[in-house]
């Protein structure tokens, strides 16, 4: 990461955590997740309680539809490694990596029902221009989805907003397609906690 | 607690401990990098990057972050609050869409 207190600054027990982690996983600890133990007292403590809250907490919207939601934010943002992460995570939670290829390529003509895709084209919306009006809420409402649906997925949005914008300016080393896939099926058992 | 109370909470926990929790970096500058203004040269241009188009910020960025005088720990407080703050206006802007869309105040 382009800061060395992000590769190096690590308290010793957190450098033996990632150590293990990298013996019994296969894999490196993931940027993303090396973050959130540094100094967790600013930023990881409270951002991994967001997060969890918003991809993992009660919702009507499914796990995998969260996840999707998170990629398709990190593509309108272009954040590589949040695309990558929540690709591998959201096709995983689905168990269809085509659905998922096909929203990233192409929302409007993509197989999933009115009401997910409204709220993306209103995420991505949000996330390319800053804004978006009530009459924009009006039509992902009028598609089916529920007041609370729409707080939830400005909540995941909020979060992938974050984390993806912290990836790009921190430089988060993208990983190996199987570094990706491991990661996904973390995200699947354990959350962001 | 309804849920979706217990989001917005737990992002307001986030705002709060960015702003005002102990830092390195000036609670003022951090509330700078938060909103994206007024902050000086080079600095200004970093957290301007991370606000608006993360994916161009470079190397030389952050060198000439730390060239100015700003520690690592700072600049990564800074960045931090940056970013938190511009996921917080989006937030709060798709929120009071609702909240007009649905006639109800936010």
């Amino acid at each position: 990461m382009r800061l060395d207190i992000l590769n190096r600054g690590y308290r010793p027990g957190t450098k033996v955590l990632f150590t293990l982690i990298r013996v019994f996983s296969g894999h490196p600890v993931p940027d993303a997740a090396r973050l959130v133990f540094y100094r967790p007292g600013f930023y990881g403590a409270q951002a991994k309680q967001f997060t969890h809250e918003a991809m993992r907490g009660p919702s009507a919207w499914s796990v995998a539809d969260r996840e999707l939601m998170a990629a398709f934010v990190s593509k309108v943002s272009e954040s590589a490694f949040c695309v990558a992460a929540h690709t591998a995570t959201a096709g995983q939670a689905y168990q269809d990596s085509a659905k998922v290829q096909a929203v990233l390529t192409d929302l409007e003509s993509a197989p999933v029902e009115d009401g997910l895709r409204a709220t993306l084209r209103m995420l991505g919306q949000l996330t390319r221009e800053g804004k978006v009006s009530g009459g924009d809420m009006r039509e992902v409402l009028s598609a089916g989805v529920s007041r609370q649906q729409v707080q939830d997925a400005l909540a995941v949005c909020a979060a992938f907003n974050t984390t993806g914008r912290l990836a790009d300016a921190f430089g988060f080393e993208l990983l190996s397609p199987e570094g990706f896939e491991a990661g996904a099926k973390y995200l699947l058992k354990r959350g962001y906690r | 607690m309804p849920d979706e109370d217990k989001k917005r909470a737990a992002h307001r926990a986030l705002v709060d401990r960015v702003l005002n929790g102990p830092g390195q970096a000036a609670e003022e500058e951090r509330a700078r990098a938060f909103a994206n203004a007024g902050l000086p040269p080079p600095l200004d241009v970093l957290i301007g990057k991370v606000a608006t188009r993360p994916a161009q910020v470079t190397d030389a960025d952050i060198a000439a972050a730390r060239a100015s005088g700003y520690t690592e720990d700072q600049i990564f407080e800074l960045v931090v609050s940056a970013a938190v703050g511009q996921s917080a206006r989006l937030y709060e802007a798709g929120l009071a869409a609702l909240a007009e869309a649905t006639g109800e105040a936010g």
